[in-house]
Parts: C-alpha cells; sequence; structure tokens
C-alpha cells in the first residue's frame, strides 16, 4: 500500500512537472508568434512601393524609407569591411599560430566578452574616440560603432571553424613544402569558407538591429545622404524616432521599417544555418 | 664539354640564388602574415582596454564633482548640475531580476522539454524557432512592447494585480499606484521574453552533453523522467547552467532598446513595480545626444562605465562557468 502511494506521487510528480515544460515551450514560442503576427499585420499593411522609393516625410505628409533604407546599408557594409579583416586575422592567429598561448586563450576570453557586452557602451567609446575629437557626428563613427560589433562574431566563427579543419590538410600542405601562410591561405581558409561566411553574415544580422551605438555616433538625418563624413540616418534609429512620436503616420513607418529589419534578420540567419548545415 | 660543365654549374649556382631569394621572400611573405594576425589579436585586447580608459576619462568631470555620493544620490537635475545614479541603477537591477525570476525556470523547463520529451522529428524545428526569437532585434521588442504589450498590460494585468495582490498586507507596496501601462514591469517582462531563447539555447546544449550512460542508467533502476532531470541531469550540469543564466544576465543589464521604450525614463526609486522608472541604458538612449554641458555628459559616460563594470564582471563569471564545463565535458 505504502510502496504503491509513493509510486502514485512519484508519477504524479513527474506528469506535473512533464505538462509545466509542456506548457513552458508552448509560452515561448508564444511570443514568437505574437511579436511575428502583430509585426506583419502592422508592417503589411503600410507596405508599399513608395518605402522603397521616397525619403521620411515631415510629420503629416506622405513618404517613405529610402534615406534611412540607404544609409542602413552603407553603415553596415562600410562595417563589414572593416570589421570583418580583423576578425578573420585575429581568429587566424587564435586557431593556426597561436593555438596553445596564453595570449590566445586571454584574447578569447575578452572576445567573449565583448560579443556580449551592452552596445550602449560601444556607443560611448566610438564618441569618445571618435565624434568629440572629429567635432560631428558621421557615418564613419556609426560604421566604426558596427564594426566593434561585428569583429568579436568574426573572430569567434572563424576561430572555430579553422580548429575544425583536419591536421592532415595543413601537414600534407606542409609536406610538399608550402609555406605556413600559404597552408592557411590556400588550404585551411578554403576547408573552412562555408563556415566563416556564416559567421560574416550572423555578424551583419547582428548590426543591422543595432540601434543603441548609432544613436550618438551616425546620428540621424532627414534628408538623402551620400556623405559618410556626414551625419546619417539609419532604419534602426528612424524607427526609434518614428515610434516614439505622436504622429500616426510616422508611427506607420516605424512598423514598416520594422518589418523590413526583421526579414532582413531572420533571413540572413535562415541563410547562416542552411550554409553551415550543408557539408 | 669544360665549357658546358661551366656553363650548366653557373646554371645551377644561379637557379639556386634565385631559389634562394624566392624562398627568401615566402619566408618574408609569411613572417609579416603571422605578424599581421597577432596583430589583429591584440587588437581584439586593445578595444576592450579602449573602451575602459576612454570610459574612465570621459567620467573623471562627474566622478571628482560628486565622488562616491554618485552612486547612492537619487536627484538628477540637468538645470542645478546634480547628478547621482542610484535611480538608473536600482531600475538596472530590478528589471534583470524580475526578467530572470521569470526567464530561468521558464527556460530551463523549455530546455527539459526539448532534451527529454520533445520527439525527435519536432526537436530541429522547435530549436530553430526559438534561437530565431534570440535572433530578432531588440528595437522590434521594443515597438512590440509600446503599441502592443503595454497597452495590454495596462488593461488586463496591472488591474488584476492591484485588485489581488495590492491588498495583500506584506507585499502590496509592490504593486502601489495607477496601471500606467508603461513602467518596470513591463520592461521586465519584456526583458524576460528576451532573454529566454539565450538560456533556453545554452541550458538545452549543456543537457545534451550529459553522458547517455548516466541518463540510461537512472531510467534503468526506475527513474521517472522528471527524477532524471531533477537528480542527475541538473547536477551533472550545474555549472554550465549557471554559466547560461549568467550569460542572459548580462545581456538583460545591458539591452537599451527593448527597456528605453517601455521603462517610462523617471528618475526616481519607487518601491512599487507599476510605477515607471529608468535604466542605466534608458538613460544613456535617452539623454545623451541632448545633454548640454560637460558635466552632464561626463554623468551620463559615468553611468556607462558603472554598467559596462557590472556587466564586465557577471559576463567574466558566465564565461568561466561555461569554460569549467566544457573543461569536464571535453
Amino acid at each position: 500500500m505504502a510502496a504503491s502511494s509513493l509510486y502514485a506521487g512519484r508519477r504524479r510528480r513527474n506528469i506535473i512537472a512533464m505538462s509545466l515544460s509542456l506548457a513552458a515551450t508552448a509560452f515561448g514560442l508564444g511570443w514568437l508568434v505574437l511579436i511575428l503576427g502583430v509585426l506583419l499585420w502592422e508592417g503589411f499593411s503600410g507596405l508599399s512601393l513608395q518605402v522603397f522609393t521616397q525619403d521620411t516625410p515631415p510629420p503629416g505628409s506622405a513618404g517613405g524609407l529610402l534615406n534611412p533604407i540607404i544609409g542602413s546599408l552603407m553603415l553596415t557594409g562600410l562595417a563589414v569591411i572593416i570589421g570583418t579583416p580583423i576578425g578573420i586575422l585575429a581568429g587566424t592567429y587564435m586557431a593556426e599560430y597561436g593555438r596553445y598561448d596564453r595570449l590566445t586563450s586571454v584574447v578569447r576570453f575578452i572576445n567573449d566578452i565583448l560579443l556580449s557586452a551592452p552596445s550602449i557602451v560601444v556607443g560611448l567609446f566610438i564618441y569618445e574616440v571618435m565624434v568629440y575629437p572629429m567635432g560631428h557626428f558621421s557615418g564613419y563613427a556609426g560604421s566604426v560603432a558596427l564594426a566593434v560589433i561585428v569583429m568579436p562574431v568574426v573572430v569567434r566563427t572563424t576561430e572555430d571553424m579553422l580548429i575544425l579543419v583536419p591536421n592532415q590538410l595543413r601537414e600534407a600542405a606542409a609536406a610538399i613544402g608550402l609555406p605556413r601562410a600559404f597552408i592557411i591561405g590556400r588550404v585551411c581558409y578554403r576547408a573552412a569558407k562555408a563556415g566563416m561566411i556564416t559567421g560574416v553574415l550572423l555578424a551583419v544580422a547582428r548590426i543591422s538591429g543595432e540601434t543603441a551605438p548609432l544613436l550618438f555616433t551616425a546620428l540621424n538625418n532627414q534628408f538623402r545622404s551620400w556623405n559618410l563624413d556626414a551625419p546619417m540616418a539609419s532604419l534602426p534609429v528612424v524607427i526609434f524616432q518614428f515610434a516614439l512620436s505622436p504622429y500616426k503616420d510616422w508611427q506607420k513607418l516605424a512598423w514598416t521599417g520594422a518589418l523590413i529589419i526583421t526579414f532582413t534578420v531572420l533571413a540572413l540567419s535562415i541563410a547562416a544555418r542552411a550554409l553551415s548545415s550543408r557539408k | 664539354m669544360v665549357d658546358v660543365a661551366l656553363q650548366s654549374e653557373a646554371a645551377v649556382l644561379s637557379a639556386a640564388a634565385s631559389r634562394a631569394k624566392a624562398l627568401d621572400r615566402l619566408r618574408l611573405g609569411d613572417r609579416i602574415f603571422r605578424l599581421l594576425t597577432r596583430a589583429a589579436a591584440l587588437a581584439v585586447l586593445a578595444i576592450l582596454g579602449g573602451v575602459m580608459v576612454s570610459l574612465f576619462i570621459g567620467s573623471v568631470p562627474a566622478l571628482r564633482e560628486f565622488g562616491f555620493s554618485f552612486l547612492i544620490e537619487q536627484r538628477w537635475n540637468p538645470v542645478t548640475e546634480k547628478f547621482g545614479a542610484l535611480a538608473p541603477i536600482y531600475g538596472t537591477l530590478v528589471t534583470s531580476f524580475i526578467a530572470m525570476l521569470i526567464a530561468v525556470p521558464v527556460g530551463l523547463m523549455i530546455a527539459m522539454f526539448l532534451t527529454e520529451l520533445c520527439p525527435m522529428w519536432l526537436r530541429r524545428p522547435i530549436g530553430i524557432a526559438i534561437e530565431l526569437l534570440a535572433g530578432v532585434p531588440s528595437i522590434i521588442y521594443g515597438i512590440w512592447g509600446l503599441f502592443v504589450f503595454a497597452p495590454f498590460l495596462q488593461e488586463t494585468l496591472q488591474p488584476f494585480l492591484i485588485s489581488t495582490l495590492g491588498n495583500v498586507p506584506i507585499v502590496s507596496p509592490l504593486f502601489e499606484g495607477p496601471p500606467y501601462g508603461i513602467g518596470v514591469l513591463t520592461a521586465s517582462l519584456i526583458l524576460a521574453i528576451m532573454v529566454l531563447p539565450f538560456i533556453t539555447s545554452i541550458s538545452r546544449d549543456v543537457f545534451e552533453a550529459v553522458p547517455p550512460v548516466l541518463k540510461e542508467a537512472a531510467y534503468g533502476v526506475g527513474c521517472t523522467t522528471w527524477e532524471v532531470v531533477r537528480y542527475v541531469v541538473l547536477p551533472y550540469t550545474r555549472v554550465g547552467v549557471i554559466g547560461g543564466v549568467m550569460l542572459g544576465l548580462g545581456r538583460a543589464l545591458g539591452e537599451t532598446m527593448a527597456v528605453t521604450f517601455v521603462i517610462g525614463n523617471a528618475h526616481k526609486v519607487s518601491a512599487s513595480i507599476l510605477a515607471p522608472g529608468t535604466t542605466i541604458s534608458a538613460t544613456i538612449a535617452n539623454e545623451f545626444t541632448e545633454a548640454v554641458g560637460a558635466l552632464y555628459t561626463s554623468s551620463l559616460i559615468a553611468l556607462g562605465l558603472i554598467l559596462f563594470f557590472i556587466t564586465f564582471v557577471v559576463l567574466a563569471i558566465a564565461r568561466y562557468m561555461l569554460l569549467r564545463i566544457e573543461r569536464r565535458i571535453g
């Protein structure tokens, strides 16, 4: 009797725990559905060709998001151009030259911290070292701020991917007399290419929604501007400004911008996933 | 004959010389490449060092003016230029604490579902969905929180909390005041949704790393699934789970946009979690571009320094914990 009630109690506890875990999963996925659902609902109703062909309007009139889209593309592009080479080189050092170095373990630790450091602090840092000395906000400062966020992501994936390259490949290349730099460039990079591109895609996904580091580096611009040496609009910052404004049509544009960003980010991360799972 | 021999010898010599030259060039290229990679690795360190130094230099005027009282004063008055960081620090810690209170149990439960209960064919899709949730930019959470979630809370959860828990003696101060919609509670809930995927995916990874033999042995002596998780999986992965939780906490502490939209930006420490408040990152995001005067700017940078210090410690602990479990699992 006692044994069977003990067993019943254990089973009951098990059932309760399992239902809770099921409920928790439904809860977690529910948010994804809810957020994406609202985003689609609000964003699609404002989506039209106009959004991609006209600049941000003054309150009360119609317009699009062309100048922040241009700004975002330029800022992101430059950030990738700055951040990726440094990240790949640093990752190369960690995986190829100094795999068992003390320096490598220190850099790995610091890099992991940079990877999740608050992005607003990066904005403050770039404000201190670029915006303040230059005397004005600029697209360059925004790009460098984003590059500081790109770099740790690329360092991490490059190192991880190069470590996965089998040593036999390196040994075979060394045996036919290739110098180290060629082994890395012609053999290891090729073997790890898919993974390294994944890293860059993930980094782009990460920065295309970043707002905080741009607020006081690239600032914002009401007008279309190709000049990286001047303040520059970007989608996230415009969303921030428009969403908090009291004007209905600005809020509408903010939702549409949010939709564009979210789908860019989701497409990039799905592409990255597809690339890395294809071996 | 002799001539030919001499000629070929010369050819060999010059070939050897050009080979040596080519090898030298390769060796030089090799050395330069190695130096470049090393410089890039050092650049990672330099950036972290640069962040610390520049924030410190930027906050010197504020720290000199206010000293230690900067940390414990609540006033924040741009007109009289008197600044204290207590309200943002308090808001940062409270919102993150409430967020973790919700996200940790839910995240662990989802991880348990994914590793023990979920049918194989469903594991990957759900895992990917959770990771997509982690990739949604924080500004999306912010705009969603402002337009959808805050009004919803204002009409449903908050009046409910006020009318029920608001009358319970000890906890009633927590639920005082009108339902604003925006405020500490709303920010905490949004943060919870944001860090949930991080905690889930790390705990799932460490749960999966438990050697099957251990779990099979526990099932073999008749444990229920819950008992296997509670007495085998959790103790084995404790360090890793704590690491994942700390990583999520680091995110929550530094999160800017999602919070800025819904916290209300009030420089006030109030007992009620329904009241508007502020966090370090929200204060900086809201006020930095509008800050006039060196002291105001410097005070905001000092806030950034405090935030960086807090998150650095939390993230360092997280990485240390995760490193320990990585070594154990091997």
